[in-house]
């Protein structure tokens, strides 16, 4: 696309700036071979693996699985706990980018690599945690079973859980972007008379909108996808505290092979949904993306 | 002060979030229990669950909703003394049930006692699982360390059915060699010699040998093998029962501490009693759990299973003296593994 | 909180730009809360042990074993997701080629499929009989059940780290940059290397990080693939999950620390050379 808008607006000399900005047509048919055979072999066919065992049986069975109450259940738990994790992890993530990217500070590279420790936490930890921090035998245990308050092998464990995992994505995904596009149209901006939240909302916000929904993207998937921090803090009650995760580990247990591949297929649809939207709003946008990326 | 602000948001968002949640739940049931089990009780419990609901609506009146958590029978247990509200545990094994009992006070130390039969309803043995045919002519424990044979069993420090397997491994080779325990400590670490894949629970292990193909022959719980026949295929399969195995003992238990405090506790006993009752061992036998009563049985479920020499835990001097030394920390299972040997 | 924050203010450069106690406030608030207390009861936990009994188990043969096999898969299959997804990345922001949005929309399934379906996938793949691994079995390439096999499984779970950090940074670089560079003699492998590269190297670097931290840390698909033999495909999670079977919290503990130590300080010196590269660069700024 940038190439294009690029080839398009130089005026005489178009066939030159081509050849000078861009690869061989041999080195492009490479790449683009390269990296379709690494997708090819380590996503298309995993997921083909997954919608074969899902269909098996052919599409009716596929469909009578996800009526199944219990996985019902699950769907509309791991719903819940993504629309609480995500936006929490939203709004954090926005305020550490505008902290990290646009400002300069001692102990700024700790203070990032404080947010990324939940990745390199293992899943089995990042739950653990949580047990050690509300089970019976923590400091806070007794105080939350006398006041009848119950975190853990319920909701609110299920969402900290997640929230913990799915902590740094947002950020993430801004700190590099906001660091690249450094602080001068904000500057400009507030030169001109604009308040700092009407630099953000009409300034910076545009800017790094893509980024964002990447973010919120990524996070999202992550949040419905997690399994082994949700599995140590679910107490697997079926239908009440099973996630979507969940219940297709429960479901191949039971040598139900079909539905646990079924509700997997589900949840890879339910990203790939949400990544449609993205591609839907980029092309109605793309003129505006274009002129962003040319200014 | 924002902190604050902060976390009342967040608290609101969560009890919101879990109000929404428990509000149907609730309004259906009458009492709940709460039963958490280990992996391969599923199907049993399924069935007993609706069978005890109607049986106790009949008695009583009153609806019950039974609801299940089914996983690793330790993971199960740290999730009951971390805090997890069972009313009854009925794990693999009993010291799981002795670690709740310790850590939280909630289960009396003298549960064993509360039922019949070591408070096992029902028992188990293990088995092998083989190839249809068995063409490796695998009959017994001796067979298993012969040159080209490959065993799949889980890890028994992650598994508690694994654990029966070591044992039952154990026991045979202790009984061949005269009663010689260091033999028999060489022959299970030739055993375990023989085993390309460590599964973490039974039904990975299952898997692995049944779906991805691997192994001569799978250790499994008879009450699994049977189970792997019935929905994996008996085309493809044989059990064969070895000269030797153990008593596999799963027990239940009433967690006193949380049926008090919930009320529940003359419905969460009716339901382990009812266990034992005509209709429970029927139903276990009908999942290929040998039943305590088998008087109480299908004739037709009975009879598949096959006549075998069973030692018990004991002989290994119980599962309190057991568990650590053969499969804690430095015991007898990790010398396996030392480099080296 | 304000007393945390008031030496990092101080130290701060001056800057025209509004919001920076509120952010960092939020962000402080936010990191403590979710982060630093609930791991600070995992160090509350492995204190118990004592610092010699901390230090034997650390120092365990099979505990060491179990970490270099984790490290060593980790930045095996990172490295590769640097180099393959640096590509991707690049195919996918400046060429155009028929499904191209399909396989954009695909980068993102790693993160949605559960681990454990994940690793069944693979394993389907892989194992002896799989669609893949009975077409390498007769050459003698085994994958599932052998270290192998973990690269594998985390190259998938690490891939979309890489990807969409040096993505959008791609898609912000300006075409005039290149111009420039070619316009004053620079030949396409000169401007990429010399000029493309060092702008797209901290997302590239932060992508490997986040990559291989996550790899380190993986179970859920690892284990269905791994084979978990002790000493040789036997993973460091897993020897947390077989410490807690044993209800030893403190030994689980212990081991989780060793490992978020080793990670945080890898995390940390890649953020610092990031942090330092910027400054001599400035690229962007």
């Amino acid at each position: 696309m940038a190439h294009e808008a690029v080839s398009n607006t130089g005026s005489g000399n178009t066939e030159l700036v081509r050849v000078a900005t861009s690869e061989s047509r041999l080195a492009r048919y490479g790449l683009i071979g390269l990296a379709l055979g690494f997708v090819a072999l380590f996503l298309v066919l995993p997921l083909a693996a997954v919608f074969t065992e899902a269909m098996r049986n052919g599409p009716g069975e596929f469909l009578t699985v996800l009526s199944d109450p219990e996985t019902f259940a699950a769907i509309r738990l791991t719903l819940l706990v993504a629309g609480i994790a995500v936006p929490l992890n939203l709004v954090f993530g926005i305020a550490a980018a505008w902290a990290i990217a646009k400002f300069e500070f001692r102990g700024k590279a700790f203070l990032t690599t404080l947010i990324d420790l939940p990745f390199s936490v293992s899943p089995v930890i990042s739950g653990l945690v949580f047990v050690l921090l509300f089970g019976s035998h923590s400091l806070a245990g007794p105080f939350l079973q006398s006041h009848g308050i119950q975190i853990l092998f319920a909701v609110p464990g299920i969402v900290l859980a997640t929230v913990f995992v799915t902590f740094p994505f947002v950020a993430r995904e801004l700190i590099p972007l906001m660091q690249e596009q450094g602080t001068s149209d904000e500057e400009a901006a507030l030169s001109l008379g604009a308040s700092g939240w009407q630099t953000f909302w009409y300034v910076t916000l545009p800017n790094i909108k893509w980024g964002l929904l990447y973010g919120v993207l990524l996070c999202n998937a992550r949040a419905m996808g997690e399994f082994g921090a949700v599995s140590v803090v679910s107490g697997h009650i079926r239908g009440l505290t099973n996630t979507m995760p969940l219940q297709v580990e429960i479901l191949y247990n039971e040598y139900n092979f079909v539905a646990a591949f079924a509700v997997a297929t589900l949840l890879a649809l339910l990203a790939l949904v949400t990544l449609v939207l993205k591609s839907l709003l980029e092309m109605k946008y793309s003129e505006q993306i274009a002129a962003s990326r040319r200014h | 002060m924002q902190a604050k602000t902060l976390m009342r948001f967040f608290t609101a968002a969560l009890l919101a979030g879990s109000i929404q949640l428990g509000g149907p739940g609730m309004a259906f049931a009458d009492t709940t229990l709460l039963n958490v089990s280990y992996d391969p009780t599923r199907e049993l419990y399924k069935e007993f669950n609706a069978a005890f609901a109607e049986k106790w609506k009949a008695d009583t009146g009153e609806t019950v909703t039974i609801q299940a958590s089914h996983g690793g029978s330790g993971k199960q247990a740290r999730s009951v003394i971390d805090g997890l509200g069972a009313d009854v545990v009925t794990l693999a094994l009993e010291a799981d049930i002795d670690a709740i009992a310790a850590a939280t006070g909630k289960i009396p130390a003298d549960w064993k006692t509360k039922f019949d039969n070591n408070s096992s309803p029902y028992t188990s043995t293990i088995v092998f699982l083989v190839r249809k045919g068995n063409p490796k002519g695998i009959k017994d424990w001796g067979d298993l360390v012969k040159d080209d044979i490959q065993v799949i069993t889980p890890n028994p420090k992650t598994s508690g059915g694994a654990r029966w397997n070591f044992l039952a491994a154990w026991a045979w080779a202790r009984d061949a060699n005269g009663g010689d325990d260091a033999k028999a400590q060489q022959y299970v670490a030739d055993l375990f010699k023989h085993v390309p894949v460590l599964d973490t629970g039974a039904r990975g292990a299952t898997t692995t040998f049944v779906q991805r193909g691997l192994g001569d022959v799978l250790l499994a719980w008879e009450n699994e093998a049977y189970l792997s026949l019935e929905e994996l295929g008996p085309d493809n399969f044989d059990i064969v029962t070895p000269s030797i195995s153990i008593k596999a003992e799963p027990p239940v238990a009433l967690v006193e501490g949380n049926a008090d405090a919930k009320g529940t506790r003359k419905v969460a006993e009716a339901y382990l009693q009812y266990l034992y009752s005509d209709v429970g061992q029927k139903i276990a036998a009908k999942h290929y759990y040998r039943p305590f009563k088998p008087e109480a049985a299908d004739p037709e479920d009975i009879k598949r299973f096959a006549d075998v020499k069973l030692v018990t835990i004991d002989e290994f001097g119980g599962w309190k003296e057991a568990q650590p030394k053969y499969f804690g920390d430095g015991g007898l299972f990790d010398q396996i593994y030392k480099p080296g040997q | 909180m304000s007393a945390r924050t008031a030496p990092l203010w101080q130290f701060r450069q001056p800057s025209v730009l509004p919001g920076f106690g509120l952010a960092l406030g939020v962000t402080l608030t936010w990191l403590v809360l979710i982060i630093l207390i609930p791991l600070s009861g995992l160090a509350w936990r492995s204190s118990a042990l004592g610092w010699a009994t901390f230090l034997e188990l650390a120092t365990d043969q099979r505990t060491i074993n179990a970490l270099r096999i984790s490290f060593g898969t980790a930045l095996a299959a990172a490295l590769v997701n640097v180099v393959f997804g640096v590509i991707l990345a690049w195919v996918l922001v400046r060429y155009r080629f028929p499904g191209k949005r399909l396989v954009d929309a695909m980068v993102d399934l790693p993160f949605a499929l559960p681990t454990a379906v994940a690793g069944i996938a693979l394993t389907t793949l892989y194992a002896p009989n799989g669609w893949i691994g009975s077409l390498l079995s007769p050459l003698g390439i085994k994958i599932a059940f052998t270290p192998l096999g973990i690269v594998f499984a985390l190259v998938f779970v690490g891939l979309p780290f890489v990807v969409r950090t040096v993505q959008p940074i791609m898609e912000e670089i300006d075409k005039e940059v290149e111009e420039a560079a070619a316009t004053l003699g620079a030949n396409r492998f000169q401007t990429i290397r010399r000029v493309l590269l060092p702008g797209l190297a901290p997302a590239v670097l932060t992508g490997f990080a986040l990559a291989f931290a996550r790899g380190v840390g993986e179970y859920g698909s690892v284990i269905f693939i791994a084979g978990n033999l002790p000493y040789v495909s036997e993973i460091a999670p897993l020897l947390i999950v077989i410490r807690l079977e044993e209800f030893n919290y403190p030994a689980a503990t212990a081991i989780a620390a060793v490992m978020l130590m080793i990670s945080f300080a890898m995390l940390l010196i890649i953020n610092m050379i990031q942090a330092w590269s910027r400054r001599r660069y400035g690229y962007g700024a």
